[in-house]
C-alpha cells in the first residue's frame, strides 16, 4: 500500500446468491483511493457502484479479496468492529438525507459525536462549528422536517463531517435536489475536499455532479471501464 | 459505557418522540394493557376486600368453639350443658365479679331483599348477649338504641343497611311468623359482623325452637392467642365434642374462601394478556418497520445494535407502563371502596368493599411490564438485526 493510498481493494469479488443462481457483481476488482482525493463513481444501474460504496463503507463485505484502509485490513472485521470502524472513520451522505425527523438540526449533527468520549460542551462546540461550515448556524434549533431539501442535505453534510472522519461517502447526494441547490451542495463538497483535506467518494448518475470531483471512474458490469482525471 | 448510554438514551428518545406517527397503534397497545391490568386489579381487589372484611373481624383475644366437624357456625349445635362446662375452663378471662366472659350465640338465616338485584338473599340473624357484644371491641351503635332483652327488637349492621332493602331504623321486618322492629344500627369497623342482624339470643331460641341450644361459644381469653387451657378442658371432658380456635384463625380460614376469585382473576387476566400481547407485538413490529430506515441510518453512523434493541424495548415498556398506569387509575376510580356482597361460609351474604392496596398496584405494574417486555423483545431483536443496507434504499 502506497503512502498516499487511503483505500486499497485487491482482487475483490462480490457475488449474491439468488435462488439457485449465483450472481457475480465484481470479479477481481482492484482499486486505490488516495488521501485527499475526490472520486466520483459513475455507471448505469446495476453496474455495482452502490455495492462498491457499501463495501467501502463497511456496510457490506466482499465475497473474496482484500480491502485495506489506512494500512489495516478491514474486510475480515466482525460486524461490531465494522460498526466501530465506521463510527471513527467514515461520514455518510445519503441521497434522501436520512435525517431524524424528530430531532432538530443540531441534535442530528450531534449523533456521530454520541459515539465518542467528548463531553457535552465539547460536542456542542463541534456541532456549532460543523453547522457554521455548512452555513446553517441560525437554523440549529429548527426541526429538519421544516427545512428545504438543500438545507437538509447541508445538515447531513454537517453530520458527516462533525466527527472529523478520514473519508466521506456520498450516495447520490444531489439526486433529490434541483440543479441550483445541487450545485451549492457540490461546491460545499468540493470545499471540504480542497480546503479541509477530506477524502470523498461519491456515487452519482449525474455527469454535472461528477464534474466537481478530481477524478471520475466509470463502472460497467462490475469493471472499471473508464477513468477520467478532472483536476 | 457512557457512549452506550448516550446512544440508548438518544434512540429511546427518538422512538418516544416518533410515537405520534403511530398514534392509533400505540394507543391500542396502551389501552390493551390498561384493560388487562384493570381486570386483574378488579378481581384482586374483590378477593382482598373480602379477605380484609373477614380477617379484621377476628381477634386473638377471643376463642371460638363449635361442634367437632362443623366447618361454619351454621352447622354447629352446642348444648347449655356444654356451655356450662366451658365456663369452668381455665384460660378464660373473668369480669370484676369473677363471672367468666363467655358468649353462647345462635346463628340463624333470614331472608333479605338485595338492593342491587331485587332478589332474596340470606342474612345471618345472630342471637347474642351483652358479653358477646363487649367481645366485639369495635362495635358501636351509630343510630337508634340497643335492643331490649326479651323483645322482638333487633339492631342492624351498616353493611346490611347498605346492601338490603327494608332494614331502616324503625322499620318492621317479618321473618316467618315473627315481626321484628329495627331499633338500632351498628358498625364494627367494616368487618364481617356488619353483615349481620343482632337480637337477644333467648328470643331467637324461642322463635326458632332451639330450646336451650346454641351454635357457637365465644370466650374472652386470659392471654391473647393462648387457647391451651380450653383445649385441655375439651380433651379431658368427653361431653365436650368441640373444636376450639382463636377467632382470628377462624376468620382467616373463612377469608380464604374468595381466594379462588384472585386465582380466577389471574387466569382471566393471563388469557386477556395473551390477546393484548398479540396486539402489542403487532404494534411493536409496526414500530420497527416504521423506523427501519432511521434504525439502519443510526447503525450506519456507528450506533450499536444494542442501542437499537434497548430503544425498542424502552418504547414497549413505556407504552405498557402507560397502560398499566391507566388501568390502575381506572380500577382505583371504579372499584376501590365499591360495596358488594357474596355468599359466605355459612350460606349467608357477607357484605364487603373492594380494596385496592399498594401490593395490588405492584402486581398490576408487574403485569403491564411483563406485557411490555414480552411484546418488545422480539421486535427489538429484529431492530437489532436489521440490515444496515436498508439506510441506502430509497425513501419509503
Amino acid at each position: 500500500m502506497s503512502q498516499e493510498a487511503l483505500f486499497e481493494l485487491k482482487q475483490v469479488e462480490k457475488s449474491f446468491v439468488k435462488g439457485k443462481e449465483t450472481i457475480s457483481i465484481f470479479n477481481d476488482l482492484n482499486m486505490t483511493i488516495d488521501r485527499g482525493d475526490f472520486l466520483a463513481i459513475m455507471g448505469p444501474s446495476g453496474s455495482g457502484k452502490t455495492t462498491l460504496l457499501n463495501m467501502l463503507g463497511g456496510v457490506d463485505q466482499p465475497s473474496g479479496g482484500e480491502i485495506w484502509f489506512d494500512g489495516a485490513r478491514m474486510d475480515n472485521l466482525s460486524e461490531s468492529k465494522l460498526t466501530q470502524w465506521r463510527a471513527h472513520n467514515i461520514g455518510f451522505i445519503f441521497q434522501f438525507y436520512n435525517l431524524m425527523p424528530m430531532l432538530n438540526a443540531a441534535r442530528n449533527v450531534e449523533l456521530p459525536l454520541l459515539l465518542t468520549r467528548l463531553s457535552r460542551s465539547q460536542r456542542k462546540r463541534s456541532v456549532e462549528a460543523a453547522l457554521a461550515l455548512v452555513g446553517l448556524s441560525d437554523r440549529a434549533k429548527h426541526m429538519t422536517s421544516e427545512m428545504s431539501g438543500g438545507q437538509q442535505q447541508r445538515v447531513a453534510i454537517a453530520r458527516a463531517i462533525v466527527s472529523d472522519p478520514k473519508l466521506i461517502l456520498c450516495d447520490e447526494p444531489t439526486g433529490d435536489l434541483d440543479r441550483t441547490t445541487a450545485d451549492e451542495i457540490l461546491e460545499m463538497l468540493q470545499l471540504l475536499n480542497r480546503d479541509h483535506g477530506k477524502t470523498i467518494v461519491m456515487v452519482t448518475h449525474d455527469p454535472a455532479a461528477a464534474s466537481y470531483a478530481r477524478q471520475t471512474v466509470h463502472l460497467d458490469k462490475g469493471k472499471f471501464v473508464h477513468k477520467e482525471v478532472l483536476a | 459505557m457512557t457512549s452506550l448510554f448516550a446512544q440508548i438514551g438518544t434512540v429511546a428518545m427518538m422512538n418516544i418522540r416518533s410515537l405520534p406517527r403511530r398514534l392509533w397503534m400505540s394507543l391500542a397497545m396502551v389501552l390493551a394493557s390498561a384493560v388487562v391490568v384493570a381486570i386483574l386489579l378488579a378481581f384482586l381487589a374483590m378477593a382482598k376486600g373480602f379477605e380484609s372484611t373477614m380477617n379484621s373481624a377476628g381477634s386473638d383475644r377471643v376463642a371460638v368453639m363449635m361442634r367437632e366437624g362443623s366447618a361454619a357456625e351454621i352447622n354447629s349445635v352446642i348444648t347449655r350443658e356444654q356451655v356450662n362446662l366451658i365456663e369452668e375452663s381455665p384460660g378464660i378471662a373473668r369480669d370484676t365479679e369473677g363471672a367468666p366472659l363467655v358468649s353462647p350465640e345462635l346463628y340463624v338465616i333470614v331472608d333479605g331483599l338485595k338492593k342491587s338485584s331485587a332478589t332474596k338473599a340470606n342474612i345471618p340473624l345472630r342471637g347474642i348477649n351483652t358479653t358477646g357484644m363487649a367481645m366485639r371491641g369495635n362495635m358501636q351503635l351509630v343510630e337508634g338504641r340497643m335492643f331490649t332483652a326479651g323483645t322482638n327488637e333487633l339492631i342492624v349492621g351498616t353493611g346490611v343497611l347498605r346492601e338490603f332493602d327494608g332494614f331502616a331504623l324503625g322499620e318492621e321486618v317479618r321473618f316467618g311468623k315473627n315481626v321484628w322492629t329495627v331499633v338500632g344500627v351498628f358498625t364494627t369497623g367494616g368487618n364481617v359482623f356488619e353483615s349481620e342482624l343482632w337480637a337477644d339470643v333467648k328470643v331467637i331460641q324461642s322463635h326458632y325452637d332451639r330450646g336451650s341450644s346454641y351454635q357457637t361459644i365465644r370466650a374472652q381469653l386470659e392471654t391473647p392467642g393462648d387457647i391451651s387451657g380450653l383445649e385441655k378442658t375439651i380433651e379431658l371432658e368427653p361431653r365436650l365434642n368441640l373444636e376450639v380456635q382463636t377467632e382470628s384463625a377462624y376468620f382467616a380460614a373463612q377469608g380464604k374462601q374468595l381466594e379462588y376469585m384472585a386465582i380466577f382473576g389471574r387466569v382471566i387476566s393471563a388469557i386477556m394478556a395473551l390477546g393484548a400481547l398479540a396486539g402489542a407485538l403487532n404494534t411493536m413490529y409496526t414500530s420497527v418497520a416504521d423506523r427501519a430506515k432511521e434504525i439502519a441510518t443510526l447503525r450506519t453512523l456507528g450506533f450499536s445494535n444494542l442501542s437499537a434493541f434497548c430503544g425498542t424495548m424502552i418504547e414497549a415498556l413505556v407504552l405498557s407502563a402507560a397502560g398499566g398506569l391507566l388501568g390502575s387509575a381506572a380500577a382505583f376510580l371504579f372499584f376501590d371502596g365499591l360495596s358488594a356482597s357474596t355468599l359466605g361460609g355459612s350460606f349467608t351474604q357477607v357484605v364487603f368493599s373492594f380494596e385496592m392496596s399498594p401490593d395490588l398496584f405492584a402486581q398490576g405494574a408487574q403485569l403491564a411490564l411483563l406485557i411490555g417486555f414480552t411484546s418488545g423483545f422480539f421486535p427489538a431483536w429484529r431492530a437489532a438485526r436489521l440490515p444496515v443496507i436498508v439506510a441506502f434504499r430509497a425513501a419509503t
